[in-house]
């Protein structure tokens, strides 16, 4: 942490509500302390955030880019919009991109009722995906005693490969491959089962937005997070 | 004031977005009195007719067939909904399109079965490459997902419909409900 | 090094070229070695030996003399260094023509015309040295004012008064997005950290670029200097060359320079009797485009995967290790050696206003001329691709320059008389870039060449965000429609909008860019997207277009 920007208090302005905060705030935990909803996906409470998914960019005034609330820290005299017309077609479209992607199911989903990307969908009003889907043929590795990861709903957000060696200290899970071939692995691309690194803690699973990491043993609409990691590491911080 | 016409329509899907439509308990009667059931699986009318106000498309386009009826459909009708997932996104019928057709077929009615081990051909449409959402066949109105759409959404966008209102079908389903 | 010791060195050099009556110089930088430049080395010495003249004629490999379409070639010099000849596609068997005709008549079969526009119009700074030293050698890079910049800067200016002479410039980064480079250095030397780091981005990628492979390879020491210049004015002590492995012969000379310049003291601890140190390691890029990126090619050069991170904060801030960086394009660095020799004013002589000194292109696809060059900033394209480049070969019609790669757009026609600097290229859709410039003519289709790039980016895309990975394969799949002249107007319309979407949404630049070829070819050449989808048909007749019966649905 900067200790510097930290002792800083800065003032700004977001969606027109005037807000006070530190100088190491970003403006994604600003606008949530005030109140201002700002949808994520990538980012995840105790993790660091890595503005992967773009869904929670926002418009800073006099800047004619676009900025990853997630990621970016608030300055003095700021003015952000964190809505716009143009930031809900964006949005949409990076989600509509999402699904395309890889084989969402969600009639079938073990996490049906409780994905953060099906929610996402709804928040947004997407009501269908005008991209065609790309239907990759993936793999399912169940060969771990007790969870099972399915690349068919994996959308990279990289929370698990963040959990497992920032929180766990393990660092079983990174990501392979470039592009659109990208896929989140275990150890050096070996089965999860036969990982020597993996402690089981089950971190990873609770993280995971989909059900790109579940428990085994759930079916359809079973699989509910729970949400302990965001604790874990809020309490780490205090000690630190 | 003329009953509105309306049509079902029953392509690649289980057939629940249709059992969804039929449980809307007493609502069913409302709905009853305002419109002309023109053609449906539950009206035995083998030609779909002209000048229909809404359809409601359940289950996505997976063979031959299923693209030449909505192409028709489409030109006979005002309004087109696609009802529930299978319609949107592909649902569970696009689980094969990771697959080659005669990998399905070969799996389905040779490898797995017990009796008469072949593989139809006569008489049945030919699957397409790849189970798609109707969408990508024909322009489509509204999008009412779910697994299937609750009956509750069903009758509130019809009825929106019907009242000339644009329906708020987020309010009340999603993927996979 | 001292001074003196650097004086006596040079005294030595000059001592010992004296004896030579003639130089053959042979150009083994990337372009002629594919053409055998090696064999022709080895030829010309045993034949110099077998006819006794070693004592009278000096044989060297040298870097790059430009017109690579012509290679191997192969130079006579005097003892004066003044050229007698330049010869083109000189092969083993020419040998004893070329030795025999070293200050007596030139063999006229292999001359190559040096006073064509190619070399005539030509204004060199960075590849000054190009061709006429001996990449291999420290000594003759400091024969060539070598070193000399470094020096004055340890001993007569200030840190800050070398930021200031490079600002006074006008230097613009070459690597691409041309940030003023001053800005930047100044940055740096503000940030209040101790340990402070250089890196030099080596991670040439774009399709048809060879400008920084080409100084690599023909003038290590340059890069080197102006990256030790950069360390003293920032307050850094450590830099790191990024070179991407495809490159060997580059690697292999970079390393060879760092070692001489270590030998001598150049690099080092207590650099020429100053208190300053720094010292240079090359690291190796795995082939991943986006490593020239600078954030990812921080992550690489920590041995992190090589994804980009968001910015701010930029790599001058927090960068290599979490401490301020300093990263500059091989080009930006080749260009400070000079600037410090003959002050930031003489080089905001030459080229425009807001776009100073000279850029090198890479000349290549269907242009008679493919080589490298070096001009003024400012000179009209149509100069560039007609005149240096000596035109389209083969009687075609001209159709666009592709400038940028895969970042940047096709220029069409109608902008030929445009001047070439960065905010003009801007203007028509398109970026400066690193400098490569394909040529187009008739026969290319537009949407295949913005297919091309797109292809390019979809595979060369690290995967971190959502737009730029899954955006770039869906847009390859639609341009695969529009060439196989399936797409509808709706596709294209979806096209468009990814095209947006991509440029306001993606993390790094190649995702934001990677529409561009796709921006500008829409823009410029709509009628051949019209052709295929409407008509069904390629007007270049590259395209295959899919016959009605094949086609779904």
């Amino acid at each position: 942490m900067n200790s510097t920007l930290a002792s800083q208090i800065v003032t700004l302005k977001i969606d027109g509500k005037d807000c006070g905060a530190r100088g190491d705030e970003t403006i994604l935990s600003v606008a949530r302390e005030n109140g201002i909803d700002i949808p994520t996906l990538c980012h995840y409470d105790g993790l660091t955030d890595i503005g992967a998914c773009r869904i929670c960019l926002v418009e800073v005034k006099g800047s004619p880019k676009l900025f990853a609330a997630c990621s970016t820290l608030v300055t003095e005299g700021m003015e952000v919009s964190t809505n716009s017309p143009r930031l809900q077609r964006y949005r949409k479209t990076i989600l509509e991109l999402l699904f395309s992607e890889r084989n969402h199911v969600c009639a079938v989903c073990v996490s049906n009722g409780h994905c953060e990307l099906q929610a996402m969908a709804m928040k947004l009003g997407l009501t269908h995906v005008r991209l065609p889907y790309r239907y990759p043929n993936l793999k399912v590795d169940a060969t771990h005693t007790r969870y099972v990861q399915d690349d068919n709903r994996c959308i990279l957000c990289q929370r698990c490969v963040r959990v497992c060696a920032e929180i766990e200290g393990a660092h079983v899970w990174d990501i392979m491959g470039r592009g659109i071939e990208a896929r989140a692995i275990t150890d050096l691309n070996e089965p999860w089962g036969a990982s020597t690194s993996c402690t089981s803690c089950g971190k990873c699973v609770h993280v995971c937005p989909t059900a790109a990491i579940f428990e085994k043993g759930k079916s359809a609409g079973e699989m509910v997070k729970r949400s302990f990691v965001s604790e874990l590491a809020a309490k780490r911080e205090v000690y630190e | 004031m003329s009953k509105a016409r309306i049509a079902t329509v029953w392509l690649d899907g289980c057939s629940g977005c249709h059992m969804s439509l039929l449980d809307m308990d007493e609502k069913i009667i409302t709905l009853a009195s305002l419109i002309e059931m023109v053609y449906s699986p539950t009206v035995d009318m083998k030609q779909y007719p002209q000048n229909v106000d809404v359809c409601l498309i359940e289950g996505a386009a997976s063979s031959d067939e299923d693209i030449h009826k909505l192409k028709i459909i489409r030109l006979n009708t005002k309004c087109l909904v696609a009802l529930g997932d299978c319609a949107i996104t592909g649902n569970v019928p696009s689980m094969r399109n990771m697959y080659k057709v005669e990998e399905i077929l070969n799996r389905a009615y040779v490898e797995n079965a017990v009796l008469q081990q072949q593989i139809p051909r006569i008489g049945v449409p030919v699957l397409q490459t790849r189970c798609r959402p109707i969408h990508e066949i024909v322009k489509v109105d509204v999008f009412v997902p779910g697994c299937p759409p609750p009956s509750e959404t069903i009758y509130n966008c019809v009825a929106d419909l019907l009242a000339g209102k644009t329906p708020d079908i987020g309010a009340t389903t999603r993927f996979g409900k | 090094m001292t001074a003196e010791e650097l004086n006596e060195l040079i005294e030595q050099e000059v001592e010992a070229n004296k004896l030579f009556v003639h130089s053959i110089n042979v150009c083994v930088a990337a372009g002629c070695l594919s053409s055998h430049a090696d064999q022709t080395l080895d030829a010309l010495k045993k034949e110099v030996k077998a006819k006794g003249l070693d004592k009278e004629i000096k044989v060297k490999g040298v870097g790059c003399m430009g017109l690579c379409a012509a290679g191997p070639l192969v130079e006579i010099r005097d003892a004066s260094n003044a050229a007698q000849v330049m010869y083109q596609g000189v092969q083993g068997e020419h040998a004893e023509q070329v030795v025999a005709s070293a200050g007596k008549q030139s063999v006229q079969s292999l001359v190559c015309d040096t006073s064509i526009p190619f070399f005539a119009k030509q204004v060199k700074i960075v590849l000054e040295n190009c061709g006429l030293i001996d990449p291999e050698r420290i000594e003759e890079y400091i024969v060539a004012e070598g070193y000399r910049a470094l020096q004055k800067c340890l001993q007569e200016l200030a840190p800050t008064k070398v930021v200031e002479e490079v600002t006074k410039s006008g230097l613009r980064g070459r690597g691409g997005a041309g940030f003023p480079t001053g800005l930047k250095w100044a940055t740096v030397a503000k940030a209040q950290n101790k340990q402070k780091y250089v890196i030099c981005n080596a991670d040439e990628g774009d399709p048809g670029a060879f400008m920084d492979r080409s100084v690599l390879e023909s003038d290590p020491h340059r890069v080197l200097e102006g990256m030790a210049i950069a360390a003293y004015a920032t307050g850094a002590n450590r830099g790191y060359i990024y070179c991407r492995a495809e490159y060997p012969l580059a690697v292999k000379r970079l390393k060879n320079a760092i070692k001489q310049a270590e030998r001598v003291g150049i690099l080092g601890q207590g650099i020429m009797g100053t208190t300053f140190n720094f010292t240079v390691e090359v690291r190796l890029g795995a082939g991943a485009f986006v490593c020239g990126e600078e954030t990812a090619l921080i992550h690489s050069i920590e041995g992190k995967r090589g994804t980009p991170r968001p910015r701010p904060p930029f790599p001058a801030q927090s960068g290599l290790w979490g401490c301020p960086t300093l990263i500059n394009n091989v080009e930006t660095f080749a260009n400070i050696p000079p600037i410090l020799r003959k002050g930031g004013a003489w080089f905001a002589s030459i080229g425009t206003e807001k776009s100073k000194g000279t850029k090198v292109f890479a000349l290549a696809g269907r242009v008679s001329n493919t080589g490298l060059v070096e001009v003024p900033m400012g000179m009209k394209l149509r100069e560039i691709v007609f005149s240096l480049g000596g035109g389209i070969p083969d009687g075609k019609k001209f159709k666009a320059v592709q400038t940028g790669g895969p970042s940047g757009g096709c220029i069409p026609e109608q902008f030929l008389d445009m001047e070439v600097d960065y905010d003009s290229i801007a203007k028509v859709g398109s970026i400066m870039g690193s400098g490569g410039m394909i040529i187009m003519d008739e026969t290319s289709c537009m949407v295949d060449v913005a297919k091309f790039f797109m292809e390019f980016c979809k595979s060369e895309s690290c995967g971190k965000c959502v737009p730029c990975r899954v955006g770039t394969s869906q847009m390859y799949d639609i341009l695969c429609k529009v060439t196989d002249g399936t797409a509808t107007p709706e596709e294209i319309a979806m096209l468009e909008e990814l095209c947006d979407l991509l440029k306001s949404t993606s993390l790094c630049g190649l995702g934001m860019t990677a529409p561009n070829p796709v921006l500008t070819t829409m823009k410029y050449f709509r009628n051949e997207y019209d052709a295929h989808i409407q008509g069904k048909k390629c007007p270049a007749g590259v395209c295959k277009i899919k016959a009605a019966q094949e086609v779904l649905v």
